[in-house]
């Protein structure tokens, strides 16, 4: 086990004038479980690949444990690409079909079959080490293809959207098990994936990337509770947070008729702009019990969703001109199902203060607390 | 039958009708059970064909005169793999080729089903796990191997990043005594401008591992032959690719007076059945060492040069044969002087055609016209030996088909039986192995639907438990 560390490590692809990977710098810890996440383009497999050996590395380095890999060939590197082939072997046992790389790679027989032994015992799989594999399911395969990984006994797991090429129902159920294991097993993950809910489900950390650039690295409910910048505001949650824009006041920030409170302390971070962008999630927001007070953001009911015990409601701005209606932001709140109002209807929507995140417009960084 | 766009009248059953995306459409196709997973095909669609294992299911379908391979994977891998096999198809580079993929399948209770790929079935190709079998000689195995590692670095030259090099994922095709290997499995596959050496290394690395796994399952259902160990065959690969690697690609230095050695790389290149399209030559400050690279080579030499003067598309050392044997028609018709195009025609015309039409039409389809020549010649030399004289093609032809060509098998659809040490539990897919009665499976209380509501309240698991992820952190 070891810790992996990428220090300004930047891949530029040759004839591109921008680099894929620019300057990463990221420390994971040993044995911890690491997601790097992002939309399409954002450097996340070329950082993996980087890692893995694949890919150049045109500046800074990276170093598994005490060695720096920058330079090394793939299979140097002690790392394994889990996954990367689960094709099952008809003829061959479901130990033989885990234990095979092993015996490749000279390991004497009974070494490699404690190694099998212990990882089918932790993969639930002992009954079937004896056994050939034509009646496996489609996750007792994805297991063994784990344990093929896990007789190596690598440094560091390496696991490239894994889950992309399995059906609804493997995808949860695998996504599950893998979490669990890595805890288990304590082996240095870093894993990577297009979608935040998996990456918030099983990364003990998660960076988000964005166009060769990490964004921020915490824990999710660190990224989920203070994003430091409006894209991973606006890219963690499902649904999303909603990123409203106003007028700046010496006590808050206007939206339709009424002045969401700032700290005044907040609003001198951003002392030259006059208007500031307001992070708020769907659940943080309360329904108005008095709509008449002018106390709450002001809001035209589009759609309500019922969801049991709670409702959905999409709706925008109040005072909105008609021929600006189809362009205007849509806000989503969520709030309880007792007694949700109805399409058509005027509410407004409460937020405590605490969770109210602020966001420059110019530098698009965060600046409440 | 009769077909509406609304859905497919089979007797009392309506399924809608899925999409085709194809770039070669036959209207037969869509006659398929396509409302039906594929592993429940109704054995009348399907032919039995020996092939690698697979993790997807896969079956091969006749319909009308076409066998295709068909594929049922997840849409954005069986995209992926659909124009990734058409970039490779235009980069003329030997690979199966994509002719569609069959999307928004419906079973007949409206349940989604996962599309197929569709690939054309590679006309007299034989898949691994019919060559290696018992009795094979050592120098087969040798020129399998050599094939398998030209189609790597040739795949590697282009810029494609194979992902998941394996023995089942190619296919053989005899050439000319040897073997042509072809690319059959693209769904991992990642075209780049040019690849890094770790990309390299890791195929290689990939190769291997799959290579030894493959040969380790044939050795346990004792079908490889006993003389061959898996360890060295993957060695020999790993060996004999970055030999030919370094052939194309590697740097030689040399003194300004062995100006010969560019001319001697570029006819050992060409011998390795490759051209070379640029190569790149510098020489040091004082002009007494020169350093030649070749930076661009395109595979086919010889296959080329036969296309340009006859038309005929073969593989690399079948036209190297016809290419030779022009040559020598060339000198035993007196017309070293003349115009090489027209001596290739009249080849074609006066040689070549009329040996083949000698051939009984029953036995055309034990194997292609190019390797069949080439048997031919083969045959008229061993014959010549014996006699002491020169024998004719003519003699020679004749005496091929009646001694040795009606006791082969038909390979332009092998269907000979690859696993000969037990029936198959499932005769169109040889990833289940031998029927061996072990049908009862110990209990797997991971296979339990999980009992925790988190997850079955969520099975699409694109929503976000906020509240779940904090309880689970306070924990």
């Amino acid at each position: 086990m070891a810790t992996v560390s990428f220090k300004e490590a930047t891949r530029v692809y040759p004839g591109a004038d921008k680099p894929s990977v620019d300057k990463l710098n990221l420390e994971i810890g040993d044995g911890e479980f690491m997601v790097l996440v992002g939309p399409s383009g954002c450097g996340k497999s070329t950082s993996l690949r980087m890692l893995a050996g694949l890919e150049e590395i045109n500046a800074g380095a990276i170093w598994i444990g005490e060695r720096d890999v920058t330079d090394l060939p793939p299979k140097d590197r002690d790392i394994a690409m889990v996954f990367q082939n689960y094709a099952l072997y008809p003829h061959m046992t479901v130990g033989d079909n885990m234990g095979f790389a092993l015996k490749m790679a000279g390991v004497p027989k009974t070494e490699r079959q404690q190694r099998v032994q212990e990882a089918a015992h932790l993969l639930g799989l002992e009954e079937f080490l004896n056994r050939k594999p034509k009646a496996l399911s489609g996750g007792q395969r994805q297991r063994v293809a784990m344990g093929r990984a896990i007789v190596r006994s690598p440094q560091v797991f390496l696991m490239d959207e894994p889950l992309s090429n399995l059906d609804a129902k493997l995808r949860v159920s695998t996504r599950t098990q893998i979490a669990a294991l890595q805890t288990r097993l304590g082996v240095t993950t870093v894993y990577v994936t297009h979608d935040q809910v998996e990456a918030m489900t099983m990364g003990d950390r998660v960076a988000v990337m964005k166009l060769g650039i990490l964004q921020q690295c915490d824990t999710p409910l660190t990224l989920y509770d203070k994003p430091r910048n409006l894209f991973v505001a606006g890219f963690i949650g499902s649904p999303a947070m909603n990123l409203i824009e106003g007028d700046v006041q010496s006590d808050g920030v206007h939206l339709g008729d009424y002045t969401v409170p700032v700290p005044r302390e907040t609003l001198a971070k951003a002392p030259d702009e006059k208007k500031l962008i307001l992070g708020i999630r769907p659940e943080n927001f309360r329904l108005s019990t008095n709509p008449e007070s002018r106390e709450g953001i002001p809001i035209d009911v589009g759609v309500v969703e019922e969801l049991g015990a709670d409702a959905f409601i999409y709706g925008t701005l109040s005072g909105i001109a008609e021929d600006e209606l189809i362009t205007a932001q849509q806000i989503v709140a969520r709030i309880s199902g007792a007694q949700p109002p109805h399409r058509g209807e005027s509410v407004r929507l409460l937020v405590d203060e605490t969770h109210v995140h602020v966001f420059s417009k110019t530098s698009e960084d965060r600046i409440s607390d | 039958m009769l077909l509406t766009k609304a859905g497919v009248a089979a007797g009392d059953r309506m399924a809608p009708m899925p999409r085709f995306l194809a770039a070669a459409p036959n209207s037969q196709l869509i006659t398929l059970p396509w409302a039906m997973p594929l592993a429940d095909w109704p054995e009348e669609n399907l032919v039995a064909l020996p092939r690698g294992i697979s993790r997807h299911v896969v079956r091969f379908v006749r319909v009308g005169t076409e066998v295709y391979a068909v594929k049922e994977v997840i849409e954005h891998l069986a995209m992926h793999e659909y124009r990734l096999l058409r970039d490779l198809t235009r980069l003329d580079t030997p690979s199966v080729e994509a002719i569609g993929v069959v999307t928004e399948r419906v079973d007949h209770d409206g349940e989604p089903i996962d599309p197929i790929l569709i690939t054309r079935h590679l006309q007299f190709s034989l898949p691994y796990r019919s060559l290696f079998n018992r009795g094979v000689r050592q120098d087969t195995v040798n020129r399998l191997v050599d094939a398998m590692v030209v189609l790597l670095a040739r795949l590697h030259l282009i810029g494609l990043f194979w992902g998941d090099v394996s023995l089942s994922n190619t296919l053989f095709r005899r050439d000319a005594g040897a073997f042509a290997a072809y690319l059959v499995d693209a769904e991992t596959g990642e075209l780049h401008d040019q690849l890094t050496d770790g990309q390299r290394e890791h195929d290689l690395t990939i190769a291997r591992t799959n290579l030894y796994g493959e040969f380790s399952d044939l050795e346990a259902g004792g079908l490889l032959d006993e003389a061959l160990d898996p360890l060295v065959l993957v060695e020999a690969i790993e060996d004999r690719y970055r030999e030919l690697w370094d052939e194309l690609t590697g740097v030689e230095e040399f003194n300004a007076g062995e100006m010969h050695r560019i001319e001697s790389r570029v006819r050992r290149l060409n011998a390795l059945g490759f051209d070379v399209a640029e190569l790149d030559i510098t020489t040091d400050f004082s002009g007494s060492t020169i350093r030649i690279q070749p930076k661009v080579v395109d595979a086919g030499h010889h296959s080329r040069r036969l296309i340009r003067l006859t038309g005929m598309d073969t593989e690399e050392n079948q036209a190297r044969r016809l290419l030779n044997d022009l040559d020598y028609y060339r000198v035993r018709t007196d017309q070293q002087g003349a115009d090489e195009a027209i001596v290739a025609h009249e080849w074609l015309t006066e040689q070549f055609e009329p040996i083949l039409q000698t051939v009984p039409v029953e036995l055309r389809a034990k194997l292609e016209p190019a390797e069949l020549y080439h048997e031919m010649l083969e045959h008229r030399w061993f014959m010549s030996e014996k006699a002491e004289a020169e024998i004719s093609m003519e003699e020679a032809a004749r005496a091929y088909v009646n001694t040795v060509l009606r006791g082969l098998p038909d390979e332009e659809i092998a269907v000979e039986s690859m696993e000969s040490t037990g029936p198959l539990a499932n005769p169109f897919d040889p990833s289940q192995g031998f029927a061996d009665g072990e049908e009862d499976k110990p209990y797997d209380p991971w296979e339990d639907e999980p009992a925790d509501s988190e997850t079955t309240a969520q099975p699409t698991a694109a929503y976000l438990d906020i509240a779940a992820l904090r309880a689970k952190t306070k924990k």
